[in-house]
């Protein structure tokens, strides 16, 4: 392990964190008395969220100007994601696309969770899989998953609780259908993963030990320590390499462009190799969109959880082949991301922490809103906090935010219960000489999640036939906004629905004969009639972060 | 391992941050003294292609070599969760050379005869602690292995349960070992066989697949905007374990009590 490099607190913080813990004890008596900060009324919610969440306040936005979402007014680095030409010419591919490089059943675009379920569940259906990935097999926001796994598995929770959390979460934008879908599976899931051996917290008889979550009525939520997401992601990356044969996986190959047939399915890809910068082609009999999210756009300026490959690709590769998008107003901003050390800015803080009874405490020991309400909601009592109640912390570097006072846990559950449950948390900031169990953390809202994406139906089929999709580049199921622990559920359901509805469809689907890359030609065209003006090409594949020499950040003094 | 990208450097520099020199794959850039390994790199104009994922610690992608100058230890660390020193000279780990065997978990039977006949490798561990002493996760490698040794698949799931596979034991084991994939496979083994199953979670899928919730989900997917807004903010809260152990719900309608 590295040595040397404890900093801790410097002075001036240490100095603050006496008014954190001057409250602590009688916040913590009142705890114990199930005596909690009261939640916002939905009203009360609403409010909060039109004056302080980032997406809610004009600015920042515009209007985008083709494809399937025309004249709708969406975040300006989704629109520019949007408005760009292809990385590729595609006169240059006439030829190429004659004579395949691989070709296979099912495409799969993205090796996270989604991708990884799907790819086995297509598998079981007897198909031929090629999983393409841009970084490793595994590299994806699934293996930062910390919190959980929701699923309505206790007698005292039902499909019908998890149902009315999610659609509530998601101010009740969400597509019902897949939240039915979502929250009916929920179990099967958990139980398909006990049996591929995935290791959850569990009391001595077998019983999974649920915690809640923000804006969750009933204790649902499965983990394994707090990083139940790279728990899942490794276990299945063995059991898909336990399937040579049937799955093959190929690493730093992202796809830059989709390809149709004469019919209009969607029949195959371009990927590109970041190693060796050349391009091949795979034409599939049905390609299953599964590349993530956009976190890496840094939307409105924000710092970000996301791995370093989350830019976004699917949204405009699926979009250029005709797929709409929806719920995409709102992105979803992750109330607790660090802020000190600087080194790990802008990293995610579980849920699991507030759920384990960390509390929001401002610069004067307050404690100022209830630790677990809805994450758009909780992020901009930060933010009022921040910006307007005076009750901000600044850092050395001149970043700001407020206490998660984590010391609580302890003194709540048991001395150890940090270091035990929240054990790769503890060692990143043991790293920088600042105990969890003892300390607080400073922390602000960082971009965590893209919410909405490419418009599905309960199975995972886009409008576009040939063309499925999974995880977190899809739309609907969550709403406006997702709650804890949905996403990793979200990336089992849909995952297997796609793999087991795909092989329904690939017998019925006629044999294309012709690749080519019509839809990319209409797309440019429509861009240039419409007047889009750029040297924009997408997908960026990776964010630019050359001789830059600090993260990203919106406010700061 | 990373592209080097076009242009001159062109990072503004703070007046508050010292630069110091580090050493990349030999080459000498000045870098400002609070960067990790992982954005030092990219400040001074490496574009990651290998060695750079989830940038959070994770993922086992940045595994990275060093010494500092003066100092005989070689020392491991992730790059994203490492900060640079005066005079580190370093260079990442692009790829780990191991063969993960391949077996059908269905047909395993939970002990060591299973990992050893599948990694054999296993018994040829010297205890030399090598590997632990690499470990960026700070995973006591070789006390998981020694715990495997004596079959207690148990201990050596709990004791690698933070591993994110960056394979670094694997290339400083003398013996040559694969440590961190014999790991995975105690770990699924335990989740499997030797974890007791959650018979709550059985009977739940049970009533689904038998379709008892199917009325209650019909009920509320036919309620209008107005009534499922209601009935959100009226939501019964289940208290956390440590304030009310004892907690039964009062409205008890939409579930399947026994």
């Amino acid at each position: 392990m590295a040595e040397g490099q404890a900093i801790g607190y410097p002075p001036g913080l240490k100095e603050l964190i006496q008014a954190v813990e001057h409250t602590r004890p009688e916040r913590l008596a009142r705890v114990k008395a199930n005596q909690h900060f009261p939640r916002l009324t939905r009203k009360e919610g609403e409010k909060v969220l039109k004056s302080y969440h980032p997406d809610y306040k004009p600015g920042g936005r515009r209007k985008l100007r083709v494809g399937a979402n025309k004249s709708e007014i969406l975040a300006n680095e989704v629109a520019d994601l949007l408005e760009s030409y292809s990385r590729i010419d595609p006169d240059a591919f006439d030829d190429r696309l004659k004579k395949p490089d691989y070709e296979t059943d099912v495409l799969i675009l993205g090796g996270g969770g989604a991708g990884a379920v799907a790819a086995l569940f297509a598998r079981q259906n007897g198909l031929r899989v090629v999983i393409a990935t841009k970084l490793r097999h595994g590299d994806s926001n699934t293996v930062m998953a910390e919190g959980g796994i929701q699923a309505a598995d206790r007698p005292f929770d039902s499909p019908y609780h998890h149902y009315l959390d999610t659609m509530g979460g998601g101010h009740f934008t969400n597509n019902p259908y897949l939240v039915k879908a979502l929250t009916m599976d929920a179990p099967l899931i958990i139980r398909w993963l006990e049996d591929l051996g995935v290791m959850f917290d569990k009391d001595k008889a077998g019983n999974m030990i649920e915690l809640k979550g923000g804006g969750i009525c009933r204790r649902r939520m499965h983990s394994s320590a707090d990083m139940i997401g790279a728990e899942i992601m490794r276990v299945q990356r063995d059991e898909i390499r336990n399937h040579p044969k049937e799955i093959q996986v190929l690493e730093f190959s992202p796809a830059v462009e989709l390809l149709i047939d004469e019919t209009k399915a969607v029949s195959g890809a371009i990927l590109y190799n970041l190693e060796t910068r050349e391009y091949s082609v795979v034409k599939a009999r049905a390609v299953i969109m599964a590349t993530g999210g956009f976190g890496r756009l840094h939307i409105q300026g924000f710092p970000t959880t996301n791995h370093y490959g989350a830019t976004g690709d699917g949204l405009v590769l699926a979009y250029r082949a005709g797929v709409p998008l929806v719920n995409m107003r709102y992105a979803q901003y992750h109330p607790t991301g660090t802020v000190f050390p600087e080194q790990n800015f802008g990293l995610l803080i579980t849920e699991k922490v507030r759920t384990l009874g960390a509390q929001f405490i401002n610069m004067h020991g307050q404690e100022f809103a209830h630790p677990l309400e809805p994450r758009d909601v909780a992020s901009s009592c930060i933010i009022r906090e921040c910006m307007e109640r005076n009750g901000r912390i600044v850092t050395p570097t001149g970043h700001y935010g407020v206490w998660l006072d984590t010391p609580m846990i302890d003194l709540l559950w048991g001395k150890g219960t940090v270091e035990k449950e929240l054990s790769a948390k503890y060692l990143q900031f043991k790293r920088y000489g600042i105990d969890i169990s003892t300390e607080p953390i400073i922390v602000y809202p960082t971009l965590h999640y893209q919410n909405g994406g490419l418009e599905i139906n309960e199975w995972g089929a886009t409008r576009v036939p040939g063309l499925f999709a999974a995880g977190e580049v899809t739309g609907g199921i969550h709403g406006d906004n997702r709650l804890m622990g949905n996403s990793l559920l979200d990336i089992h359901v849909f995952g297997r629905r796609v793999g087991i509805k795909v092989s329904e469809f690939i017998k019925a689907r006629k044999k294309g004969k012709r690749l080519s890359l019509s839809h990319l030609r209409s797309y440019h065209a429509d861009l240039r009639k419409t007047g889009v003006k750029t040297k924009r090409v997408a997908p960026i594949l990776l964010p630019d972060y050359v001789h830059r020499s600090a993260p990203a950040c919106p406010h700061k003094f | 391992m990373a592209t080097k990208a076009k242009g001159k450097a062109s990072g503004k520099k703070s007046s508050e941050t010292r630069l110091i020199p580090i050493y990349i794959m030999g080459k000498k850039y000045e870098v400002p003294e609070t960067l990790t390994i992982l954005t030092a790199m990219e400040y001074a104009g490496y574009r990651h292609i290998r060695g750079c994922g989830c940038r959070g610690g994770i993922c086992g992608a940045c595994a990275t070599v060093y010494r500092l100058s003066g100092e005989y230890r070689l020392k491991f660390g992730l790059a994203c969760q490492t900060v640079v020193a005066p005079d580190m000279y370093l260079a990442q780990i692009p790829f780990v050379p191991a063969n993960k065997a391949i077996y059908d978990i269905e047909k395993l039977t939970p002990d060591i005869n299973s990992i050893g006949r599948i990694y054999p490798d296993l018994y040829r561990c010297l205890a030399c602690n090598t590997c632990s002493k690499a470990c960026p996760m700070g995973i006591s490698v070789m006390d998981y292995v020694q715990a495997l040794l004596k079959g207690d698949i148990a201990g050596c799931a709990r004791l690698s349960h933070s591993c994110t596979m960056c394979g670094i034991c694997a290339l400083r084991c003398p013996a040559e070992l694969q440590q961190f994939h014999m790991a995975m496979l105690a770990r699924r083994l335990y989740g499997r066989y030797l974890q007791p199953r959650a018979r709550h979670l059985e009977k739940r899928v049970k009533q689904i697949k038998e379709g008892k919730f199917d009325s209650m989900m019909d009920a509320i997917m036919s309620l209008n905007n107005h009534e499922l807004k209601r009935r959100y903010a009226r939501r019964e809260w289940e208290p956390e374990s440590y304030e009310n152990p004892d907690w039964q719900p009062e409205e008890t309608k939409y579930l399947i009590l026994d």
